[in-house]
């Protein structure tokens, strides 16, 4: 008996989880229809460009500088255990270009721009904005939701690339003025070993990741509960939500681009 | 006219309408009453299509609610919210003249800045308020650039959801005698849904009482005194007991 009520609570699961990413690919489904037909928003549309593309330039840069000047580090002390020190710059292109500037850009962004959204939304929907939009014949997916993934689809690429060329360069100087590599040289290798692919998987990766953040802050807030609750929840769940997905869409799109 | 006939709509175990009837004639004010949690603002906004009935029809001016051109449908009505409902990212003036800067309605920006701070000056607001955004107002304030708002576009029909909410009697008071002059003097069908016995008897032109769910008792403001009902004499009188639960 236990064992089929154990069952039966583990279908119930599945299905609600099934459930819950259904919702979330018709959400997703509609919002990218709703970035191709008119009517367009563009004030909308700058306003949130600038929110997520400027104002997050410097967390952007702060991370990936810090975080390339430790991966540096890291390598180099690694490498010294089987006399491969010399692979430092090498290492750092590759590790700050194909993984980590992507995957930090996008829980960066995760962190700031989907909770920023979700707990905008979703107060405008506790507050009754998202209906006092309706009643002023304006759809909230095309004005609220539409603008701020178009957005997020075409800044986070940029802010991947920003921070991959950051996370290089402090690497390079914590290499050049600590580890006591020459510069010309750091930079030569840097440049030869990387790719056309390595960058290509970067910035697909980083639109992929804005995608996803600027969804799931738009999805949560939309369907967020009610009063100051309802708000707290659906900014921590898009958090959540968003930085699950970026790693778990980082592993198979790095699988994909291993394929290719 | 609205109407709505044998309206359906629950929420989980909880139906909140049970079947509801409702007529209100073009050009009239009619004010609907009832406890907490009676329905009141889902019929509303069963009819704006905000929410959708579970069973029952609703036809403005014979056009079925559901069907045809939404955003025909809802260029007709204004709506003033219990909160405001005011768009904290967008001056004042944005928020009153938000249907005419995009859609179907759109003016230029300088005449529509005109006609915004022309409502603004009719709800009693001076023009020094166009440029503030709406967390700087007071409450009162906010329910006044809400109402700017909602006629802004001139619209047939205006929806109040609980106008004077919030609001201490004087401002109560000013909102009334704004919403009656402006539904008086734009022709338009009003409906108001409220608690508030001063706004019921400052607004309506008919009443009709809400509750378990339908319409228990409905007539001319006149006629609301002298009813006989039970439900509306303990309603309008304020008793803690009679037929309406106190605890419900």
């Amino acid at each position: 008996m236990n064992l089929f009520a154990g069952l039966a609570g583990l279908g119930r699961s599945v299905l609600t989880l099934l459930a819950a990413f259904g919702r979330v690919a018709l959400f997703t489904l509609d919002a990218l229809s709703h970035i191709v037909r008119p009517p367009f928003y563009p004030r909308e549309f700058g306003v949130a460009l600038m929110h997520m593309g400027w104002l997050s330039l410097p967390v952007v840069g702060l991370t990936a500088v810090f975080t390339g000047g430790a991966l540096a580090l890291q390598i180099y002390a690694g490498g010294a255990r089987f006399n491969a020190e010399a692979v430092v710059p090498q290492i750092v292109a590759i590790g700050m270009v194909r993984e980590l500037g992507p995957v930090l850009v996008g829980l960066m962004i995760a962190a700031r721009v989907t909770s920023s959204i979700a707990a905008e939304i979703a107060t405008m929907k506790v507050t009754e904005q998202i209906d006092a939009l309706v009643t002023l014949s304006t759809h909230p997916m095309k004005y609220l939701v539409a603008p701020r993934v178009l957005a997020a689809l075409l800044t986070v690429p940029v802010l991947v690339g920003v921070g991959d060329v950051i996370g290089v360069a402090g690497g390079y100087v914590v290499a050049t003025e600590n580890l006591g590599f020459n510069a010309a040289a750091y930079l030569k290798n840097t440049v030869d070993f990387l790719e056309p692919l390595d960058i290509v998987s970067s910035l697909v990766k980083g639109a992929a990741f804005g995608v996803i953040a600027a969804v799931m802050g738009c999805y949560y807030g939309m369907t967020s509960g009610r009063g100051a609750q309802g708000v707290g929840r659906a900014t921590k769940g898009s958090v959540e939500a968003a930085a699950v997905l970026i790693l778990a869409a980082n592993f198979v799109l790095t699988g994909v681009f291993f394929s290719i | 006219m609205i109407r709505m006939e044998n309206v359906h709509k629950a929420f989980d175990d909880n139906r909140v309408l049970r079947g509801m009837n409702l007529e209100i004639p073009k050009g009239t004010s009619m004010v609907v009453i009832g406890g907490s949690g009676t329905g009141k603002s889902v019929a509303l906004k069963c009819i704006l299509g905000l929410i959708t009935p579970d069973s029952g029809k609703i036809h403005v001016d014979g056009q079925d609610a559901a069907q045809g051109d939404r955003d025909a449908f809802l260029a007709r009505f204004g709506m003033l919210f219990q909160g405001g409902a005011l768009f904290d990212s967008l001056p004042v003036w944005q928020n009153v003249a938000f249907r005419l800067l995009r859609g179907s309605l759109k003016r230029p920006v300088e005449e529509a800045r005109e006609i915004a701070i022309e409502k603004l000056r009719r709800v009693g607001l001076r023009e020094n308020v166009a440029d503030r955004f709406p967390a700087e107002l007071s409450g009162g304030m906010q329910k006044r650039v809400g109402l700017a708002r909602a006629i802004a576009a001139e619209p047939e029909i205006i929806f109040f959801d609980e106008p004077t909410t919030g609001l201490d009697p004087i401002m109560s008071g000013v909102i009334n005698d704004l919403i009656r002059e402006i539904v008086t003097e734009m022709g338009a069908t009003a409906m108001t849904i409220t608690h508030d016995m001063s706004s019921v008897r400052a607004i309506a032109d008919n009443v009709a009482m809400l509750h378990d769910g339908v319409i228990q008792w409905t007539g001319p403001v006149s006629e609301m005194d002298a009813s006989g009902d039970p439900y509306l004499e303990q309603f309008i009188h304020g008793r803690a007991e009679g037929p309406i639960e106190a605890v419900r």
